[in-house]
């Protein structure tokens, strides 16, 4: 009844190829950027901020990127937490090194930076595909994981092997630091998000996107009707890590302040990202988002139920969650293997129909 | 230069050489036990399976539960102890009724997905497992005492471990009793032909589900071995899933799909990152055993992607 795109005709090409073809969905948007951020900078908590809004606008930058590669271009990554070390470290270098360096233009360097990694990591995918691929992307994860360990110059000499953010303004706003406002970082990280995300969205559906989505779908083929392979895979492993790399220094400079550049970028967060994007759907911005905001509440949610309600221990607790956790992945993948995002789809579907079937 | 000095620390004092060499083996038995894991499942279903290394936990937690005699979930004494050979027996058929589970339960309904969502349910399926068995049996480090014997001899002027010899002994027993299996039992020959057509294989009458479960059962016995000998050397904890992906550069090297690969990937890790660690580590301040297996699997792939004796990737439109 509300939902329907009867009578809303396309009467050019850029209507036709627009990302919100219709009305409805235009609205929808403008609602919920409205409501990220004229209402939601307003009404938090800081751990609301902090536990839940950061790390969800976080992932998803690290999602959209994994989904770039993995999703279009059908490249299985596993080293996502070690790009996200990159990006981080990359960030923090940057910002002790040249303090009057515009945020802004550090983490869009730190992106960069990533990005050159991940083109080197990249290379094998010319020779070995699938699993093969995903096992040799773990070379990355483990080997820069031990170099920013190992490797003092990476955390500035410091003893403690952490690497901190000094505290810095974009626009007169301080958003890093100690003393940086929640609800400022959240504020920086909601318009972060909206360009990289629609940045993303343009990439999928142009030429470049194209070209991508026909290596993954059959990689000789788009070999022979004239794609190169080469270029298009290390292409999207930059993009990729361009992505991947912003989302660390996020991680890094705006949600956590101080990391342990090995602890906090391991495999585990590799393999999260992957379960964000593959729970989300993959080959999907908006699954990105739904996984990654299905993957942080999930645990938190858990927590929750187990400790508050039924009042187990933490570390029964801990255990079940693991259970239920595991249960859930693999629920999902029966129900809808193709992911969150086509639930939505579906729903959609459903409600062009709705309340009147016919 | 200076890299090349550790050659020469090599041919100085070879005695030390080889015992170097030697526990690089043993590792690699290990890592190769579990790979063998990985490559069963591989070539009957084409499943990536990464839950083999909490498989080999699960199985290490329920035998030396049962040999402690403690009560599931409550973790009290139950005063009923197993002999290591009955609680062998027991874990044994636990790990074929969960074999019997996973084909129920995750594999079936998952029947016909990409790879990658079947690969994603096997990590779905660690955590459960994970989760499970330290519910189970409690999640504090446990030793694991099956009565191999320990001690140590010589040869020469090379000291060995006796544990390391059983190590090595069980896990050339373990091929050979499935390349006999593969090779000559009746079942064998029907998991060969689901590995080399699932359709084919189908077609001819062998049915596909029980030949799944059998898969699954014979990698959770491979998995049992694998957590008695590490159990059995560093302890039952929660690290042991993480050689788990030790094993995967170990399948790269010999190829997802080749038994003898697995042994022999196995064999050169272990010895390539005992050697490199042993000499070249110190320069870099050591630990290069986390990533050296890695680069080493990978610049092997720039050259060979099907690994020394993986099957010739054929592609087609």
């Amino acid at each position: 009844m509300f939902y329907r795109e009867a009578g809303q005709l396309k009467s050019s090409y850029a209507g036709d190829e627009a990302i919100f073809p219709i009305v409805q969905d235009r609205w929808a948007m403008a609602v919920l950027l409205l409501f990220v951020f004229g209402v939601l900078p307003f009404i938090g908590t800081e751990y609301f901020y902090q536990a839940i809004l950061i790390p969800v606008m976080v992932y998803s930058v690290a999602a959209i990127g994994l989904n770039l590669l993995t999703g279009y271009c059908g490249q299985l990554s596993l080293g996502t937490g070690a790009f996200m070390a990159v990006g981080a470290v990359a960030c923090f270098k940057l910002a002790t090194a040249f303090p009057e360096m515009n945020l802004i233009i550090v983490f869009v360097l730190s992106g960069l930076v990533a990005a050159g990694t991940g083109l080197l990591f990249g290379i094998p995918s010319l020779r070995i595909k699938g699993f093969y691929l995903a096992v040799a992307t773990l070379a990355a994860q483990f080997f820069l994981s031990w170099l920013f360990n190992k490797v003092t110059w990476f955390q500035n000499y410091a003893p403690s092997g952490t690497i901190t953010m000094p505290p810095r303004e974009v626009f007169g706003f301080v958003i890093t630091g100690a003393h940086a406002s929640a609800e400022a970082r959240f504020v920086f990280c909601a318009i972060v998000v909206t360009i990289l995300a629609l940045a993303a969205k343009n990439i999928v559906r142009g030429p470049i996107g194209r070209s991508w989505m026909a290596i993954r779908d059959q990689d000789i083929a788009a070999e022979l009707i004239g794609y190169r392979p080469f270029q298009t895979k290390l292409m999207a492993f930059s993009v990729s890590s361009f992505y991947v790399g912003f989302a660390g220094a996020m991680a890094f400079a705006l949600w956590l302040g101080s990391v342990e550049t090995a602890e906090a970028f391991d495999i585990n967060q590799s393999f999260q990202i992957l379960f964000m994007i593959i729970i989300g759907g993959l080959g999907s911005i908006l699954g990105s988002f739904l996984g990654a905001a299905f993957i942080v509440l999930m645990p938190i949610i858990l927590t929750n139920v187990f400790v508050g309600i039924f009042d187990m221990q933490a570390v029964t607790a801990k255990h079940i969650e693991f259970i239920v956790f595991g249960g859930l992945i693999i629920f999902f993948l029966i129900v809808e293997p193709q992911g969150m995002a086509r639930l939505w789809q579906l729903t959609k579907e459903k409600l062009r129909s709705w309340p009147f079937p016919y | 230069m200076v890299l090349f000095a550790p050659i020469l620390d090599m041919v100085d004092s070879p005695e030390f050489f080889i015992e170097v060499i030697i526990g690089g083996l043993v590792a690699g038995v290990m890592y190769s036990l579990v790979a063998l894991g990985f490559v069963l499942i591989f070539k009957a279903s084409s499943v990536f399976n990464f839950s083999q290394g909490v498989l080999a936990l699960f199985a290490a937690l329920t035998l030396v539960g049962l040999m402690d005699g403690t009560v599931p979930i409550l973790l009290i004494d139950s005063g009923f102890p197993l002999p290591a050979w009955a609680a062998i027996i027991v874990t044994g058929l636990v790990m074929v009724g969960l074999a019997f589970l996973i084909e129920r339960i995750v594999l079936r309904p998952l029947v016909n997905q990409d790879p990658i969502i079947l690969f994603m349910s096997t990590i779905g399926l660690a955590f459960v497992l994970e989760g499970f068995g330290d519910i189970l049996w409690g999640s504090e480090v446990k030793a694991l005492d099956v009565g191999i014997p320990t001690g140590n001899f010589l040869i020469g002027e090379i000291q060995l471990q006796v544990f390391d010899m059983w190590a090595a002994g069980i896990a050339a027993f373990m091929v050979l009793v499935l390349a006999v299996f593969f090779q000559k039992t009746r079942l064998g020959r029907a998991l060969r032909a689901v590995a080399d057509d699932h359709q084919a294989a189908l077609s001819v009458g062998i049915p596909l589900r029980n030949i799944w479960i059998v898969v699954w059962a014979v990698a959770g016995f491979v998995a049992l071995v694998a957590g008695i000998m590490w159990g059995s050397s560093s302890g039952v904890q929660f690290s042991l899933s993480l050689i788990a992906l030790k094993a995967l550069p170990v399948l790269i090297l010999g190829g997802f799909t080749s038994v003898p690969g697995a042994i022999v990937g196995g064999l050169i890790i272990g010895v390539g990152e005992k050697v490199a660690e042993v000499y070249w580590g110190p320069m870099v301040n050591g630990a290069i055993e986390n990533w050296f297996a890695y680069v080493l699997a990978l610049v092997f792939l720039l050259f060979r992607p099907q690994g020394l004796f993986g099957d010739k990737i054929i592609e087609r439109v």
